[in-house]
């Protein structure tokens, strides 16, 4: 436990010292370290797209669903835009989003730092002068801050058009209607909520999956479980910090 | 480029390393001689590799200082310490290279990362330390595209990118071949030839020993039985140290040793063809 927590500070006190040298920094960042964070840019953010859009949709259409269910006892049809949309922004957007970000690249945050530690590349870039944080972790943390909150953004998008097309087909609402609706009942502040939520989602399973893969000592077995441990760690912070963001827009709504 | 500085002598006094209560070094004294090739040797478990992540600075000391020429590696900065180690080259014991990165960005990252060079000058570099090692035509492979031997010879190569005065070697021939642990041995004496380097190899391949060493320190279950050159090593007594270079098993063979086992295990594998 003491020498998991000493990583845990040694990985936050890196990350942070990383941070202050890009943005206070006077030197320029090194051209081989820009392509390996457009590298993670391009893999948690583009590469996902197509699971989350497919996620995304299918919740759209069983948030329509649902809200259809109940709505339809009381005639209030119309109401399914603003169930829907409100749902998905501020909560299940981030929140699925950050869940396929965990399994897709959280895990393999993990196995990779994991394997290289076992496999004494860590130990090698240490002795060739290089900041294992700074090469390996920053450019993930990087990317993961700016790309979960862009796919979370599409997530909103994509869930709310297929919520507004299912009901049209089905449900029978006027699309004009649906969007209509959405418009007028969605804040901005809600969008921007859901967003900071997922860019802090985000920061939390680098930080968790990265930490996890430091940790690793004992071979292959304990690449599979020091992911295991990261992938259900990261889960649970991000209920508690969904909660916690949840608390904190409830109090100054 | 980091300029290349005279190399040192690598001074180990009374070094003590320990992993909780388990005390893995004890009191090893030696002096590894600049310019030479010294030889940790020992068996499996003695700690050898251990005493080179020491020297490396990768693990921390129980009791007393390693010393690179006049600096004591345990009492610097962090700052200081990763300008100390861009005078270490290390070649780890599979070679240790990144696998998301080719051969030629493997050799490049030490250049990137601490030289300003341009990157046409760096591409001339990288070809120069991997036709250094046989491998300029695998500039665009993979490390797992490798054999085993040309993974440790690219580690080599990235090694030396920064031209070291110190290189550390991790049984640098163990899994290969006899004729690729020969040619391994062969290009380790060409650098010390070529580059007048302080090199340390850590081995338990005698073949490699009697090819390279200068200078060699023996240990044993952590602790340290002889230091000194081939020829005095070959003088030396020591009933662990004759064994050692004898190949002579430590322990009588308990099947051939017990008559009634040998007939048990025989009569049971008659029955079990029966």
């Amino acid at each position: 436990m003491g020498e998991e927590l000493r990583v845990f500070i040694w990985l936050v006190n890196s990350l942070s010292r990383c941070a202050g040298r890009r943005f206070f920094g006077k030197g320029r960042t090194k051209p081989y370290l820009r392509d390996v964070s457009w590298n993670h840019l391009s893999w948690i953010g583009a590469d996902s797209l197509p699971i989350v859009s497919v996620i995304a949709a299918c919740t759209g259409i069983i948030l329509a669903l649902q809200a259809a269910i109940q709505l339809e006892k009381v005639g209030a049809l119309s109401y399914v835009a603003n169930l829907v949309g409100f749902s998905i922004v501020t909560e299940l957007g981030p929140l699925l989003t950050c869940l396929i970000i965990t399994g897709r690249a959280g895990a393999a945050f993990t196995a990779e730092i994991a394997t290289m530690k076992i496999s004494e590349e860590i130990d090698a870039l240490e002795v060739m002068g290089m900041d294992a944080v700074r090469f390996l972790v920053w450019p993930k943390f990087m990317a993961m801050l700016i790309m979960a909150p862009l796919l979370t953004l599409w997530s909103d998008f994509v869930g709310i058009l297929s919520g507004g097309i299912f009901s049209n087909a089905v449900l029978g609402l006027s699309g004009k209607v649906y969007f209509e609706q959405t418009a007028t009942f969605l804040k901005f502040t809600d969008v921007v909520s859901g967003l900071v939520k997922s860019a802090g989602f985000g920061a939390a399973i680098t930080l968790i999956c990265c930490w996890q893969g430091f940790l690793a000592r004992d071979g292959a077995a304990d690449v599979g479980q020091r992911t295991t441990k990261a992938v259900v760690q990261s889960i649970f912070i991000m209920i508690l910090l969904d909660l916690f963001f949840t608390a904190l827009n409830y109090i100054f709504r | 480029m980091a300029s290349r500085l005279q190399a040192p002598e690598i001074k180990l006094d009374n070094v003590s390393v320990g992993y909780g209560e388990r005390l893995v070094l004890q009191n090893i004294t030696a002096t590894l001689p600049a310019g030479g090739i010294s030889v940790i040797l020992g068996g499996s478990g003695c700690g050898k590799s251990t005493l080179l992540r020491n020297i490396l600075g990768l693990a921390p000391l129980i009791g007393g200082a390693i010393t690179l020429g006049d600096v004591n590696l345990y009492a610097r900065s962090e700052e200081e310490m990763v300008a100390l180690r861009m005078r270490l080259g290390v070649l780890f014991q599979d070679g240790a290279l990144l696998g998301s990165l080719t051969l030629g960005e493997n050799v490049a990252l030490p250049l990137h990362e601490h030289t300003e060079l341009d990157e046409a000058l760096i591409y001339e570099v990288v070809n120069m330390k991997l036709r250094l090692v046989g491998l300029e035509q695998f500039i665009d492979y993979y490390p797992r595209q490798l054999s085993g031997g040309m993974r440790k010879r690219a580690g080599l190569a990235r090694a030396m990118a920064l031209d070291p005065a110190i290189l550390l070697c991790d049984e640098p021939t163990s899994g290969l071949d006899p004729i690729t642990s020969a040619d391994m041995d062969q290009l380790i004496l060409e650098l010390k030839a070529t580059f007048a380097m302080t090199i340390v190899v850590v081995t338990h391949d005698l073949e490699s020993l009697f090819t390279i060493a200068d200078f060699v320190v023996v240990l044993e279950k952590g602790r340290m039985l002889f230091t000194g050159t081939l020829d005095e090593l070959r003088r030396c007594e020591d009933p662990y140290i004759v064994n050692f270079l004898d190949r002579q098993p430590s322990r009588k063979s308990a099947i051939l040793n017990d008559d009634c086992l040998f007939a048990k295990l025989r009569s049971r594998q008659g029955a079990g063809r029966g």
